[in-house]
């Protein structure tokens, strides 16, 4: 991919992180911040790159220690959300009343 | 521009990661949505990790031509792939275990520390792709006409991606580690001052552009090497000066630099998943940081200035708090006045997290509402320590989210409440902010707690003022009831009285 290619992604995707994000419910926002956090460390695909690389052993131990730190991030960030997410209830209507 | 040869299926899984991710963060438009939100996620990332683990299989020797695959698994190398795995192993189980054990209460200092986590592992890619750019396909090997030795020639533009990647990577590391330990309480929650430190921030973020500029002619490690030094000074001088209250902008705001790095190292690898992801995440957190400001009525570059809440003369609201007269009145009192009422509305506050509170709160609204009351609950955009720390309290022990509303939703409604029960809040309900031109908090959006008919307030003690400083005008009405405890005892006071 030419840089122009990759520009005109990463435009267009500032575009849509702008109004997918307005859209999120201001109740979800300390979910957000924690499945943004799990999902911007996609930069572990670098990591794996690094940490696969024959001909620098630097580089592979940095590529293998960023593997660890972004996989507690991604393993972490998507467990956090979910155990938050699953924390939102509606009311409960008295003939669906629990217990 | 020259790369390695690119499968196009590769491209096109990358992509739909990216779409997945896209679809994750839209799911969060509403609660019933968003854990088939962040399954897309998690689907997303599988997909990324995934292709990029057999596409990029550790092998013994280091140049592979074209996709002979039989000659690619003679050569794999068994120890280097047992490492990744163990890696990745590793860092899943302290990540599992963390979010597994973390108590929701110190959910801002979990975002900040996995914040410094995003940060460092961008720098040590970028490190990684500086150390070895030819495995990131970002170099040319060009012989030395003198020595004859071979040398890996960066491409300018990778260079420029490369420096930017760490330099982001490095604030946002630094940067949330003071906002970790601030967060956490091992770091005294007050701005830390230094004197001229606004030209010395400005001249160390001179420095680094300009050694960012000059790596695109001088590839030698010295200016790679000063240019992350010069960026981890930048994130700790950036975020000492500011203040606890002000924690809501800073986490936003690091969350979206964690993005710009991650997209900086989508440039360098002309990844699209991270690209994409990179442009959410920076996006989100930068519309984050102005929602919070915009509650705040302050400009982002006075939050990042720092030092809010820390002039001694900051906010007279009002005339000497010690000569004012104000009721003070106890759990009994304030549960009959809440059992009489038709409509009680509570406004919670980062002293209710403190207090851990939320429960017995709950507790509190079941019994009024066998009382017959009608209980809501009022959130002010900048209550806590994080963008939605309040709702994610409150879901914790079981408030229905609909019983739950944003501060425009619900403010007109005050004027038709019997009781408005402000627990742990206080600069977020302050009149001063709609009437006196001279308070530090002038123009803040407020919640109009002093039209209810009565304002129980609970709070520790009279001494102890808001974030801002200033003193708030609702502790001397007449129909305020100061309620004078710690908030979680009194809650349960408060309920034990409404049996």
């Amino acid at each position: 991919m030419d840089f122009i290619a990759i520009l005109s992604i990463f435009v267009l995707a500032c575009f849509v992180g702008y109004y997918v994000v307005w859209s999120v419910t201001p109740a979800l926002h300390t979910p957000l911040m924690a499945v943004t956090n799990a999902i911007s460390s996609v930069i572990i695909v670098g990591a794996l790159i690094a940490s696969a690389a024959a001909g620098s052993t630097g580089g592979k131990w940095l590529g293998l220690l960023a593997v660890v730190l972004a996989s507690v991030n991604i393993f972490g960030g998507f467990a956090v959300t979910s155990r938050m997410l699953a924390m939102y209830k509606k009311k409960e209507r008295p003939a669906v009343a629990k217990h | 521009m020259e790369h390695v040869a690119v499968n196009p299926w590769v491209a096109l899984a990358y992509l739909i990661a990216g779409v997945c991710f896209i679809l994750a963060l839209r799911g969060l438009s509403s609660p019933t949505t968003s854990q088939r939100g962040n399954r897309f996620g998690m689907i997303g990332m599988g997909i990324a990790v995934v292709t990029t683990l057999v596409t990029h299989v550790p092998v013994t020797t280091t140049l592979i031509e074209g996709y002979d695959y039989a000659a690619l698994i003679a050569r794999i190398d068994y120890v280097a792939a047992l490492e990744i795995v163990a890696a990745i192993a590793i860092g899943a189980v302290i990540g599992v275990t963390t979010a597994r054990r973390i108590a929701m209460t110190a959910m801002p200092q979990l975002v900040a520390a996995f914040h410094s986590l995003v940060g460092l592992a961008a720098v040590l890619v970028a490190a990684a792709a500086f150390l070895n750019p030819v495995a990131f396909g970002i170099a040319r090997i060009l012989v030395d006409p003198l020595s004859g030795t071979p040398l890996a020639y960066i491409l300018p533009v990778s260079r420029i991606e490369m420096g930017l990647g760490v330099a982001i990577g490095a604030i946002t590391f630094s940067g949330s580690v003071i906002a970790f330990l601030k967060l956490n309480g091992n770091m005294g929650g007050a701005p830390i001052m230094l004197p001229g430190r606004h030209v010395i921030n400005l001249g160390v973020l001179a420095a680094i552009l300009l050694l960012v500029a000059y790596f695109t002619v001088d590839q030698s490690p010295w200016v790679f090497w000063t240019i992350t030094i010069l960026s981890f000074a930048i994130g700790f001088l950036l975020i000492i000066p500011i203040g606890g209250a002000d924690m809501p902008v800073v986490v936003s705001m690091l969350n979206s630099y964690s993005g710009w790095a991650a997209a900086a190292m989508g440039f360098t690898l002309h990844n699209s998943a991270m690209i994409i992801t990179g442009a959410l995440v920076g996006s989100s957190g930068a519309i984050l940081s102005y929602i919070m400001c915009r509650a705040m009525n302050r400009s982002f570059i006075s939050v990042i200035a720092g030092g809010f809440g820390s002039a001694p003369d900051a906010g007279a609201g009002g005339a000497a708090k010690v000569d004012r007269p104000w009721k003070r009145g106890s759990a009994e009192d304030a549960a009959f006045l809440m059992s009489q009422a038709e409509q009680v509305i509570i406004v919670p506050g980062y002293g209710m997290a403190v207090a851990q509170a939320q429960h017995v709160l709950r507790e509190m609204a079941d019994k009024l509402k066998e009382h017959g009351v009608r209980v809501k609950y009022a959130i002010h955009p900048v209550a806590g320590r994080m963008p939605g720390h309040m709702n994610v309290l409150l879901a914790e022990a079981n408030v229905p989210y609909d019983e739950v509303f944003e501060l425009e939703d619900i403010n007109s409604e005050f004027a038709q409440t019997d009781v408005a029960f402000v627990i742990g809040a206080n600069d977020v309900t302050n009149p001063a902010a709609k009437t006196d031109k001279t308070s530090p908090i002038y123009g803040m959006p407020v919640l109009d707690v002093e039209k209810a008919k009565t304002v129980l307030f609970v709070k520790r003690s009279m001494g102890g003022v808001g974030y801002a400083g200033v003193d708030n005008d609702v502790f001397y009405m007449d129909n305020t009831m100061m309620l004078l405890a710690d908030a979680k005892k009194m809650v349960e006071e408060i309920v034990k009285s409404l049996d």
